[in-house]
């Protein structure tokens, strides 16, 4: 431990704890604007570029002053120093940096949809900005979109978390500092659009952006107008992390479970039918984990068969494979993702029971996710004329849109899903945080394989925030290797592992690519670096699971009903046709759309 | 090509190499050197100022003289070709005449080792040829 | 081998290349072949001589003579006159500008008299693609002293006894660098040097390089050997091609000699060095950036801690030094440090090289004992004011550094009395100015180039800068405020305080010290509206003097806005109407001010 003085109060922080966190541990709130931590979550940005933080050192290692100001979230505590965090001279630094940063940004907030959500905002109302001093160019950039991000560089204030989020977390390699002096700026490479790049429309360089420089993609005004149109019957499916984050937009606690309530919610704002991706996460489980037993009963057999089995339920990751690791299309499974299961049954199968043409039947997702948005184009995802879900919707911009319509969350009782496509088990829901595919397929492989009944029904060994995990399972005798992984980074170390043979033998794999799962998805509520709110999260998730009657996916009853009545059996000719895809070479890097 | 191999081997090939650059390293102060200039002239060169100035260098270098060798234009001793101009560290320069290998010896034996003048020694009123 | 008689020392450094030196190289070879003398005279092409003003310079030994200025066609005189009859060319020696006397010499040229040459020893005397020139100079003999009869530890202590600093500009002391890195434990160290000379108009790095890169090889491998690396890289720019390829001579010829590569000189001791191309950007001459680019990452600094000593090149301790101090090297291990650290003053030792630009006579490099002062550089090494002018400041430290003033010139130049005269040592470019000068213009033409040159990544100098540059184009135009002026100080002073390298952190130097020794000119651009150097051609105004113009009418003929008209004025005396130029339209090209006979147009 070591001792510093920080605005005259003296503590004691372990060696190696910056200037930044000390402050926070004393109570001192220094203001940081490039600086972003996800704690536990192996994800730092620390350029110490956008200078706000800076502070005054009265005292250093060598008992005199610091001749310059110190970056607080960069400078590291040294026995015996003395700092100030707001003196004059730091206060003025502080403040013509945020004047210079806005004199270089549009400041439209009326319009921008960061408005309200917006870390510069924050700071120039904390800071008593009034006026911006420094007239000058500003620099504008052209504005560009995927199906998922939307960039206006215009207001970039070159904090790098983007950057950082594309190429340190993800790996993805889209984003990087481009130019030099003032008009730098985070771009893709050569100018290029970001859709024709390697971004693979995770959209977490959104949810890190302190402003509205990277922001989603809106398809609010699509859904209302489907909503509106007479002619349409719109359906809604929602996905399992939506129910544990979108309290948060209407002032409730963190981790506070949303379920009845969002049902409710939307089925106020007039959708025919209000389902669940957790019923179609059952279904993925029943034919993924199928996929999976059948693999292993190969192999077992000493057929060739490609081994490790990839989950597929991540749309960002499986652009990542696409892009980047072409060789290896044959080992993720082949089931959809359940937002892509719920769109081929609602499509074939819910249509003809409502009476109403696939093309009039109007399916609305609500993900967590941006990359959804994206893989709900795929070409292989409808029949050619009529996507099977035709627009997806963030946690974000369903709560705007019931503040548009005056629907108060809290102000809502709890209603049921709908059925047959909405009744779940524990075993879906818990698709929502990292590690909770791979417990759910086990739960049921292990009991398909097995023939018994799970001595113990929760895998610890998966969950948590680990970023890589490994597991051996006993599956009555054979030892089932599993990993699980969240973070490209980390899935693309696994997946360098396979292309070099496999060496730690692994047969099931699951991959998310954002921080601790879906739940850390960049469609989820802003949580600005506070892990804490992830956390709380995956409690929730848990806690979902553990309160619900069924949970395991092959218990399900409306399950067992849809294979007895239209698919036959998992893995089965039907279900080949409607619930398994096939990947493609896109190693040029376009678009999933192209 | 020669490999460095060791210390030694180095100290050998500057040994070897150093007499290569006396023309320049000891043109940086030729005011601490014998410094010889020889008249080049059309006359001079007839009279084989040439074929002595290399000989006195080799000789020169022989008897291990910090000597520097420059040529000059005519002197204007036609008649006493080839001749020379001789200026030791420390002393005014003395100018010979009629200078051949075996003169060319006793200069640097003689006047340049031992201080003891040769003949051949022309007057001169100036003080030195070409400032 | 024949013994030459005679060595013609001609400069290929890239200035006097550009003016033909390699067809006087060439001219050399010929004439004398024709002439038979090939056998009897050396024709070398050396690097730089320092004197650019003059070049090309061609220098005949062991007559000491240095010929400036010669042209290819000049060299059959040279041959026929100097070489055949010994006779000297008189109008291709230096002139001394007070007494008009030819000086042949060097030494007794005002220009060299003042200069140790330490770092530029080899400098305009070796051939820098002969190493054997070198090892006959005593090259890599510092090398196998170290190798043979010092340890590291040795080493390091006589570097650091010797007091030698970074020549680079920030001025850290080597031997202290070097010891921090040998302190590291590591599997791979790397010696790294910086060759990307960036400040605009100084070349000491690249004349070291082409005049004697083996020096830099040496002090690489020495470096090495104190620290415990067995690669050395070298950052230089792509814009360096004749450095770049001497140093790959010098390199190869290094290795084909064994004193690179594998068992150097039968210690056992392994070294080697590679090239990497910089394209130029400034602040990849700040070492974290320097070190980003080398791995093919965007160019830009990081915060240190963690220092290169610790974690540099591919994350292993890297020791990054600069030419120049390299280029010290060989000669303080086999001198000594003692006589190395009684060169100078008591907290810079040794010399260092400058170049020497601007409004003065003698341009070019030159090296100076710490101590000097500017007066000694500018009026006797630099030959004064061009055209007899005033001196108005001096400009150190490239776009890092800071304007001094005539009250400095007797300052005695070291790192901290130049930091505590509001300048800094920088890496050597000095700039002379004089009355012409606008200081004010002059902030802004550095304040541009580090706007231009910013890698961006901290808000000081990604927008401080811009908005610094913006305040001093309103304050040329003649639109700045007072305050406009306090807001110039307050953001200067925010920068230099917050930006988070090197280059942020002096590049508002410039305005500063103009600020503080230029007050009165700043004041007099915003609240007179006036440049009393005539530079801020928006401040000009042309206006004809009706007493003094006749009404030839030659001004508005030549006039390409057609704003000069006639009036209804005739002066007393003349017989036609003078003109009058509207000042509103005037695009203040000076055509009519050059167009008049009769001296009645003035720029106001």
């Amino acid at each position: 431990m070591i001792n510093v003085t920080i605005d005259n109060k003296a503590i004691q922080v372990p060696e190696g704890t910056t200037i930044l966190k000390a402050a926070r541990m004393a109570g001192i709130d220094i203001p940081t604007l490039c600086y972003f931590e996800l704690d536990g979550m192996n994800f730092e940005n620390k350029p110490g570029g956008c200078r706000v933080c800076m502070v005054e050192v009265t005292k250093d290692f060598n008992g005199k002053p610091r001749r310059n100001l110190a970056p607080a979230c960069a400078t590291d505590c040294v026995e015996g120093m003395e700092v100030l965090t707001a003196s004059p001279r730091a206060l003025n630094a502080r403040k013509t940096v945020l004047e210079l940063i806005l004199s270089d940004h549009p400041n439209d907030c009326l319009q921008c949809e960061k408005s309200g959500d917006c870390e510069l905002q924050s700071l120039a109302a904390r800071m008593g900005i009034r006026e911006i001093p420094f007239k000058g160019e500003q620099t504008t950039y052209k504005k560009d979109t995927t199906l998922s991000v939307y960039r206006d560089m215009d207001k970039c204030v070159y904090c790098r978390r983007c950057e950082t989020m594309c190429n340190k977390f993800q790996t993805a390699g889209a984003l990087s500092g481009v130019n030099r002096g003032f008009p730098s700026v985070v771009a893709p490479a050569f100018e290029q659009k970001l859709g024709d790049s390697s971004c693979i429309n995770c959209g977490q360089c959104v949810q890190v952006c302190p402003v509205g420089a990277l922001t989603l993609v809106d398809n609010i005004k699509n859904v209302m107008d489907a909503l509106a149109d007479p002619t349409k019957k719109v359906v809604v499916q929602t996905a399992p992390a939506v129910r544990v984050a979108l309290g948060e937009e209407f002032g409730m606690q963190p981790g506070e479970i949303v379920t009845g309530k969002m049902a409710a919610a939307l089925r106020r704002l007039g959708f025919d039918r209000v389902f669940d991706t957790d019923w179609s996460a059952d279904l993925t489980i029943m034919e993924e984990g199928t996929e999976l037993l059948g693999r292993l009963k190969k192999a077992l057999a000493g057929e060739p068969v490609k081994l490790p089995m990839f989950t597929s339920c991540c749309p960002a990751w499986v652009a990542f494979y696409e892009k980047n690791f072409p060789d290896l299309l044959e080992y993720p499974s082949t089931a959809k993702s359940p937002q892509g299961m719920f769109g081929a049954v609602a499509k074939n199968f819910l249509a003809p029971k409502m009476g109403v043409k696939r093309e009039d039947l109007v399916v609305v997702s609500i993900m967590p996710c941006l990359a959804k948005k994206s893989e709900l184009a795929r070409q292989e995802l409808g029949n050619g004329t009529d996507q099977d879900v035709n627009f997806s919707l963030t946690t974000r911009e369903l709560a705007h849109m019931l503040k548009q319509c005056n629907i108060d969350l809290n102000q809502l009782p709890e209603e049921d899903f709908d059925n047959p496509l909405g009744q779940s088990t524990g075993a879906a829901v818990i698709f929502g945080a990292t590690g909770g595919v791979m417990e759910a397929a086990l739960r049921t492989a292990y009991e398909v394989h097995t023939g018994k009944t799970l001595p113990r029904i929760d895998f610890e060994e998966t969950r948590g925030f680990q970023g890589i995990k490994e597991a051996t399972i006993d599956f009555d005798g054979f030892p089932l290797k599993i990993a699980v992984a969240y973070s490209l980074a980390n899935a693309r170390k696994l997946m360098e592992q396979v292309r070099n043979g496999n060496p730690n033998g692994y047969h099931f794999i699951e991959v998310m690519a954002c921080p601790g799962g879906c739940i850390g998805g960049a469609g989820q509520p802003y949580h600005h670096g506070k892990s804490d709110i992830i956390r709380k999260r995956m409690e929730a998730i848990y806690r979902e699971d553990s309160g619900k009657p069924i949970r395991k996916s092959h218990e399900n009853p409306d399950i067992i009903a849809i294979y007895k009545e239209y698919y036959g059996e998992p893995c089965g000719h039907l279900s080949h046709e409607q619930l398994h895809t096939h990947y493609f070479d896109r190693s040029d890097k376009l678009e999933a759309t192209k | 090509m020669t490999k460095v191999k060791s210390l030694a081997d180095l100290k050998a090939m500057r040994e070897k190499l150093q007499s290569n650059l006396d023309v320049r390293e000891k043109a940086e102060h030729p005011e601490s050197l014998v410094q010889i200039k020889v008249a080049m002239a059309t006359c001079g060169i007839a009279a084989g100022a040439k074929q002595v100035m290399e000989h006195m260098m080799q000789k020169a270098e022989e008897l291990n003289i910090p000597a520097v060798f420059t040529q000059t234009g005519c002197m204007g001793y036609c008649h006493a070709e080839p001749t020379l101009e001789v200026r030791v560290p420390g002393k005014d320069p003395i100018v010979f005449g009629h200078v051949d290998n075996n003169r060319a010896d006793e200069i640097l034996t003689k006047y340049v080792q031992q201080g003891e003048l040769v003949e051949g020694i022309i007057p001169v009123n100036y003080e030195t040829i070409d400032k | 081998m024949a013994k030459y008689k005679m060595h013609i020392l001609i400069c290929g450094g890239t200035g006097c290349k550009s003016s033909n030196s390699l067809q006087i190289i060439e001219n050399f070879h010929n004439i004398l072949a024709e002439k038979n003398l090939a056998d009897e005279v050396q024709v070398i092409k050396t690097g730089c001589f320092g004197f650019c003003e003059k070049g090309p310079i061609v220098k005949i030994m062991p007559d000491n003579t240095f010929y400036t200025q010669v042209t290819p066609e000049d060299v059959r005189r040279i041959v026929d006159e100097h070489i055949i009859k010994g006779r000297k060319v008189p109008d291709l020696l230096y002139t001394n500008p007070e007494n008009k006397e030819h000086v042949s010499d060097s030494k007794h040229m005002d220009f060299y008299k003042k200069q140790i040459r330490i770092a530029l020893r080899n400098c305009g005397f070796v051939d820098p693609e002969n190493i054997e020139e070198s090892i006959s100079r005593g090259g890599y003999e510092g090398l196998a002293k170290c190798l043979t009869e010092m340890t590291p530890e040795q080493v390091i202590a006589e570097m650091k006894a010797s007091g030698l600093r970074g020549r680079g500009g920030a001025g850290f002391p080597t031997g202290l660098k070097w010891e921090l890195c040998a302190k590291n434990k590591a599997d791979q160290k790397y010696v790294i040097c910086n060759a990307d000379e960036g400040d605009p108009g100084a070349f000491m790095d690249r004349s070291i390089l082409e005049g004697d890169p083996n020096s830099i090889v040496e002090a690489m491998a020495i470096c090495g050997y104190a620290i415990g690396a067995t690669k050395g890289l070298v950052y230089i720019r792509a814009e360096y091609p004749l450095a770049i390829d001497r140093l790959k001579i010098a390199i190869n010829q290094a290795r084909e000699y064994g004193l690179l590569g594998k068992d150097i000189l039968g210690t056992g001791f392994e070294f080697d060095i590679e090239l990497r191309y910089g394209a130029g950007a400034f602040v990849c001459g700040e070492e974290t950036a320097l070190i980003h680019s080398m791995e093919g990452q965007r160019g830009e600094p990081t915060l240190k801690p963690p220092f290169p000593a610790v974690s540099g090149y591919m994350g292993k301790p890297s020791n990054v030094n600069n030419v120049e101090t390299f280029a010290n090297v060989p000669v303080i291990i086999t001198k000594g440090a003692e006589w190395f650290s009684k060169i100078g003053t008591e907290k810079s030792k040794g010399t260092k090289v400058f170049a020497l630009a601007g409004q003065i006579n003698n341009v070019g490099l030159i090296e100076v004992p710490m101590g000097i002062t500017l007066r000694e550089i500018i009026y006797e090494i630099g030959g004064g004011i061009k055209d007899g002018r005033q001196f108005k400041a001096v400009q150190t430290g490239g776009p890092s550094g800071g304007c001094l003033t005539a009250k400095h010139l007797d300052t005695a130049i070291d790192y901290d009395s130049l930091v505590a005269a509001g300048s800094m040592m920088g890496s050597g470019g000095m700039v002379v100015m004089d009355e012409t000068s606008c200081m004010p213009a002059i902030a802004k033409f550095y304040l541009e180039f580090t706007c231009e040159e910013s890698c961006g990544k901290c808000t000081p100098c990604r927008v401080g800068n811009k908005r610094l540059c913006e305040l001093l184009e309103k304050i040329t135009n003649g639109t700045g405020t007072m305050e406009d002026l306090e807001s110039l100080r307050n953001l200067a002073a925010v920068i230099k305080d917050s930006a988070l390298c090197g280059l942020g952190q002096t590049s508002p130097n410039p305005v500063l010290s103009t600020l503080d020794n230029f007050w009165d000119e700043y004041v007099e651009h915003v609240v007179d509206k006036k440049c009393r150097a005539g530079v801020c051609k928006k401040l000009m105004q042309y206006v004809i003097d009706p007493e003094k113009c006749i009404g030839c009418g030659k001004c508005a003929k030549g006039c390409p806005v057609e704003t000069i008209q006639r009036t209804d004025y005739i002066a007393p005396g003349h017989k036609l109407a003078s003109f009058h130029i509207e000042a509103s339209k005037c695009i203040k090209c000076g055509a009519c001010i050059n167009n008049c006979k009769f001296g009645a147009i003035s720029i106001k």
